[in-house]
């Protein structure tokens, strides 16, 4: 019998959310790592029982959390009870050392001038496909760092902030790598999405990195629009058996990619507003996409009050909106970057959180949907695990 | 012995109850406590101050014998009552509201 597990990180903890294959009656775990922000919660498709959660916090700095039995106990990496026996001895409390390789240099800051980088927390934490051992750490300040241990030690890939870092800037949410990609065909290939740098790629395993972003147009954040890079990419997503097929939500449009990320079109299309964060993949349907529309970049809620999601079953460009069992009057909620995710069970399901706490699940492709949760603290991301 | 008590975060991160107590050689300091207070739970590094530079983090403060210390030269000799264990070293969250 297969079992999902959703891992959700909120502003004041992270949640676990299980249910049976027909995701009809949920079990609720948590707060884990009560009153701490959790950025990001995700497991290891090489291994299901090896969980990964970046805890943050303004105060006390950053915390890498580790699970190595789906969830029920943590360890800062090193330091479970088991790793202590081991040749290694007492923990060096590297865990959640972040530094910079070199000299850090610098980025452009708000008035222009350059502004030193600086570390604040872990956004986003991608596991490799394949060994559970090695993860990726997308940081603000932006950049991309590696575990190969664990996540007892951390390395940042410089190359990354090499492709023009100096050029990027920060925008209100801070400047951040919020998404990792990592193409299942090629262990060398990873795209990376940046807030306010744009969109990258690496074809040697993260020595080199290119900006990947010829199309995109940003006429009412950028000087220049068709800048190479500097451009607020919201989420970048892909379909396992494409990878060289690429989906962006950017800060206005939707676009497509269907060479890497050499050229993008965009695929706004109908959709009532192209402003938003989240963009994912129907897990067994690659030309069907999920986006959930924001009025704008001033008004950071659903228009009208009615939260939707809109799908599109042509790769873009045609969008029908889903509003079977989600609010149609007075919700003015967000659905962040990270907060949105795909099962892979026959009947694929969607789900999706708010800042308003609500956890909404869609067991059948996103035509009708069920809020798990409706009280949990502001979500800042959602992860599914399918369990067979 | 000196006695430290932790924020609430941190009793919780570092799986500790009530005080800490260290055996911290003279001169007792505040970079002396948190140099034994981290030697003891290595989770807690970076967490009160960098990682590399080692400077205090901003809204972590340091408190001792009703004063606030969090300004002062991290070699500065701590107060004879945190020596000698009369008073604890507090570290504390810095305020925030909403």
């Amino acid at each position: 019998m297969s079992k999902i597990r959703v891992l959700v990180g909120t502003k004041k903890g992270a949640f676990i959310l299980t249910a049976d294959g027909q995701r009809k009656t949920w079990k609720v775990s948590g707060p884990h790592f009560a009153g701490w922000e959790i950025y990001h919660v995700k497991g290891s498709l090489a291994d299901p029982n090896r969980i990964y959660a970046s805890q943050t916090s303004g105060w006390f700095g950053q915390i890498i959390q580790r699970s190595d039995d789906g969830g029920r106990t943590w360890n800062t990496p090193g330091s479970s009870p088991e790793e202590l026996k081991g040749p290694e001895g007492f923990p060096k409390g590297e865990s959640n050392k972040f530094v910079y390789d070199g000299k850090a240099g610098t980025h452009k800051w708000y008035d222009g001038t350059q502004h030193p980088w600086e570390f604040k927390r872990v956004w986003h934490i991608e596991p490799s496909l394949t060994n559970p051992d090695t993860a990726y750490a997308g940081v603000e300040d932006a950049a991309i760092f590696k575990t190969t241990d664990g996540g007892k030690t951390w390395q940042e890939l410089p190359g990354l902030r090499g492709a023009k870092g100096h050029l990027w800037q920060p925008g209100a949410g801070g400047m951040a790598v919020h998404t990792i990609l990592l193409d299942p065909k090629n262990a060398k290939r990873i795209y990376v999405a940046i807030s306010a740098g744009g969109c990258f790629r690496t074809d040697d395993g993260g020595k080199t990195w290119k900006p990947i972003t010829r199309g995109l147009k940003s006429q009412f954040e950028l000087p220049d629009p068709d800048a190479e890079v500097g451009h607020c990419v919201h989420r970048i997503a892909l379909h396992p058996s494409r990878p060289d097929v690429l989906f962006m939500q950017k800060h206005w449009d939707v676009l497509r990619t269907d060479n890497a990320g050499e050229r993008w079109t965009e695929v706004s299309g109908n959709l009532p507003t192209d402003f938003g964060f989240p963009i994912d993949v129907h897990a067994h349907e690659p030309e069907t996409i999920f986006v959930v529309p924001i009025k704008s970049d001033s008004e950071h809620y659903p228009p009208d009050g009615k939260l939707r999601v809109y799908r599109s079953q042509t790769g873009g460009n045609e969008w029908e909106p889903l509003t079977k069992g989600l609010p149609q009057k007075d919700c003015y909620v967000n659905v962040l970057r990270d907060a949105m995710a795909v099962d892979t069970l026959d009947k694929c399901g969607v789900y999706f959180g708010t800042t308003g706490g609500q956890v909404y699940c869609s067991a059948n492709g996103g035509n009708s949907w069920n809020a798990i949760v409706r009280d949990l603290p502001a979500v800042y991301s959602v992860e599914v695990q399918t369990l067979r | 012995m000196i006695r430290v008590v932790l924020p609430f975060h941190l009793r919780n991160l570092a799986r500790v109850n009530g005080e800490v107590l260290l055996e911290v050689a003279a001169p007792v300091t505040v970079r002396s406590v948190l140099d034994a207070l981290e030697a003891r739970y290595p989770v807690l590094r970076g967490t009160l101050r960098d990682h590399d530079t080692l400077k205090r983090r901003p809204f972590v403060r340091f408190f001792a014998c009703k004063e606030d210390l969090s300004l002062d030269p991290p070699d500065a000799p701590l107060p004879e009552e945190i020596v000698n264990g009369a008073e604890p070293f507090l570290i504390v969250g810095a305020m925030a509201g909403g």
